[in-house]
């Protein structure tokens, strides 16, 4: 089974996060970048399915020059090889244009299955799978907390406000997980060593038949108008308890009116 | 004015409250029409679509619509958006109206907004970002705006409109048709309001110690009408159901009063309810983050503070 892994560096969500004044994207050289946490757990079902059934693990990210670590960290923990889809027009892409170029190149890749993390912690959209799927008009199995996979039929549970639905496709699809489906393993010594020899492509725009004028900030269909820091919440009362601490709390209710 | 596109999260017949929001913040900017996808819309739902605004209520009353993930609704409203030419399209923004948003902004090559908590002239719509640090104003610029609003980001209002039926032949394409929901499993806690609806939320953490435990924050939500939330350690743990965690990879919350008992206050937690109008804290240990957004916090043992609580409420009844 041939699998590609969507995986993105984002800021660490420890540290402060901005927007750059002058373009209003955010300002990602201010901040260490790390592994979308949620994408661990897409490149930990990625292993287990090949451990399961065979095949190839790809990891496919978007991103400058510095995603770079993220793709070893990936390919750390066991995937095969790297496409590192890479391109200065690409700055400031919006879900869908992000979502056009990495169609493409997953057209060009070629694959049976697409994991994703259902959203990243920068933008928190978790709307890129489903947009994927749409684009490549491929099954959206999306928000899994199981997959199965027999032959070339795939099953998953999908979660949802009420608990979660079972839900059957035929591969080639698209998955997304949440980070109750595993528990993504820690990249040994010999798997960080074993990474550096593994191949990473470069892949630029044109070579995924990515239409410049369609990517970037200048693509966007939709702009900031404005954005400031949060006015920070007004301080609090904090009391410690004496043993009437219930009753303070109730009267704080009651001088707000919910009791 | 112009027609704008609503599109109804309804349960077994039920309309949820965030659409009579979504209605409420359309008569705002033009003129509601509420779409309705799949069976069950009968006369009660159709009365309460008018009510709050709906001029015109699509139905398309098809299993077809229903039975397959998220798919034939985007195609259902890429529809409606070709024939009617909206100038909107608001959906709730919950995890499956986002993804409905996001396929429906694929296919009418138009542009999306998610999470936003206000919407105003123009379908400038308010955002909460970085775990609720920055506030943004954004809009759409290209095709017809998509807004997904996220619950409780205003109060409904009634406010009769004419709810005139309008049925929508549908028959999902093939590609709509590929990811077929074989089954609905219910893990429900009591009947409680849904988390992401609720106007009060009690939610536990690592600090309540075991699922028996989670009774006592069960009784104090039932004496509020809350819904009953839980950090991911407690849902990691298996002491709450998963759709029950609030944060950054569970559902995000709004409330009017959000109570967190044993919860430290990692980002992640923070990203699912930093946006509650008031917000109480229980914690023993007074460095905790979480009294940083605290209204009011009490540093003290959840087990003597919450049922003290509790009573007082039930006294105070
Ligand atoms: C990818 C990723 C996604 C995540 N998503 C989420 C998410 O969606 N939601 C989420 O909540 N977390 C999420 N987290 C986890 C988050 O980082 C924290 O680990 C988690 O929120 C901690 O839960 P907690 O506050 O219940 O536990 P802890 O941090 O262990 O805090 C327990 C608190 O309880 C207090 N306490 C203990 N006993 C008592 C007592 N008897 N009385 C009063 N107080 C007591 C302690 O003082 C402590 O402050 C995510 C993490 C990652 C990596």
């Amino acid at each position: 089974m041939n699998i590609v892994v969507c995986v993105k560096q984002v800021p660490d969500t420890a540290t402060e996060r901005k927007l750059r004044p002058d373009d209003k994207t955010l300002d990602r050289d201010a901040v260490d970048g790390v592994v979308n946490e949620l994408d661990e757990y897409a490149v930990e079902e990625a292993l287990r399915l090949k451990e399961a059934h065979g095949g190839e693990v790809t990891v496919l990210t978007m991103g400058p020059a510095k995603a770079t670590e993220t793709i070893r960290k990936a390919l750390a923990m066991g995937a095969d090889k790297a496409v590192h889809l890479s391109d200065d027009a690409l700055h400031g892409s919006d879900a869908l244009s992000t979502s056009y170029a990495m169609a493409q190149a997953l057209k060009k890749i070629g694959f049976d299955l697409v994991i994703l993390g259902s959203e990243s912690t920068d933008a928190r959209t978790g709307v890129l799978a489903a947009m994927l799927a749409e684009r490549l008009g491929a099954p959206q199995l999306t928000l899994a907390r199981k997959v199965e996979v027999n032959g070339s039929a795939i099953a998953i549970e999908r979660i949802t406000d009420y608990g979660y639905d079972k839900v059957e496709a035929t591969l080639p699809a698209v998955v997304s997980v949440v980070e109750k489906i595993n528990e993504p393993r820690y990249p040994s010594f010999k798997g960080i060593m074993a990474a550096k020899k593994k191949p990473v492509e470069a892949l630029g725009i044109a070579d995924a038949s990515v239409d410049a004028s369609a990517v970037g900030l200048a693509a966007a269909y939709s702009e900031v108008a404005e954005f400031a820091a949060a006015p920070p919440r007004a301080a609090g009362t904090i009391v410690k308890d004496e043993g009437d601490g219930g009753v303070k709390a109730a009267d704080f209710l009651a001088s707000k009116k919910f009791i | 004015m112009s027609e704008i596109l609503v599109l109804v999260e309804h349960v077994d017949g039920e309309i949820k409250k965030v659409t009579l929001e979504l209605l409420t913040l359309a008569r705002t900017l033009g003129e509601p029409s509420a779409v309705w996808a799949g069976p069950g819309c009968g006369d009660a739902a159709k009365a309460k679509l008018a009510e709050y605004g709906a001029d015109k209520i699509y139905v398309a009353d098809s299993d077809e619509v229903v039975n397959y993930v998220v798919a034939p609704k985007a195609e259902l409203l890429a529809r409606l958006v070709a024939d009617k030419s909206p100038a909107a399209v608001l959906v709730a923004s919950t995890i499956e109206g986002k993804e409905v948003a996001g396929r429906l902004a694929v296919k009418t090559d138009s542009g999306v907004i998610t999470d936003a908590v206000g919407l105003g002239e123009g379908f400038v719509a308010d955002q909460s970002i970085f775990g609720g640090g920055v506030n943004v104003r954004s809009r759409v610029t290209k095709g017809t705006p998509i807004v997904a609003v996220r619950p409780n980001s205003t109060a409904p209002v009634a406010a009769a409109g004419a709810g005139a039926e309008e049925k929508v032949e549908v028959a999902p394409s093939e590609a709509a048709r590929a990811a077929k929901i074989v089954e609905r499993v219910k893990e429900e806690k009591g009947a409680r309001p849904e988390l992401t609806e609720a106007a009060i939320v009690v939610s536990g953490g690592r600090g309540v110690g075991s699922a028996e435990n989670f009774a006592i924050i069960e009784k104090l939500a039932d004496s509020l009408g809350a819904a009953v939330g839980a950090s991911r350690a407690a849902t990691d743990a298996k002491w709450y159901p998963h759709q029950f965690q609030v944060g950054q990879t569970g559902k995000t919350v709004s409330p009017q009063l959000y109570i967190a008992a044993g919860i430290s206050g990692a980002i992640q937690h923070r990203a699912g309810m930093q946006t509650s109008k008031t917000i109480i804290v229980v914690n023993k240990d007074p460095e905790a983050p979480i009294f940083e957004i605290a209204d009011f916090g009490v540093v003290g043992d959840l087990f003597q503070v919450v049922p003290q609580l509790t009573e007082e409420i039930e006294k105070r009844k």
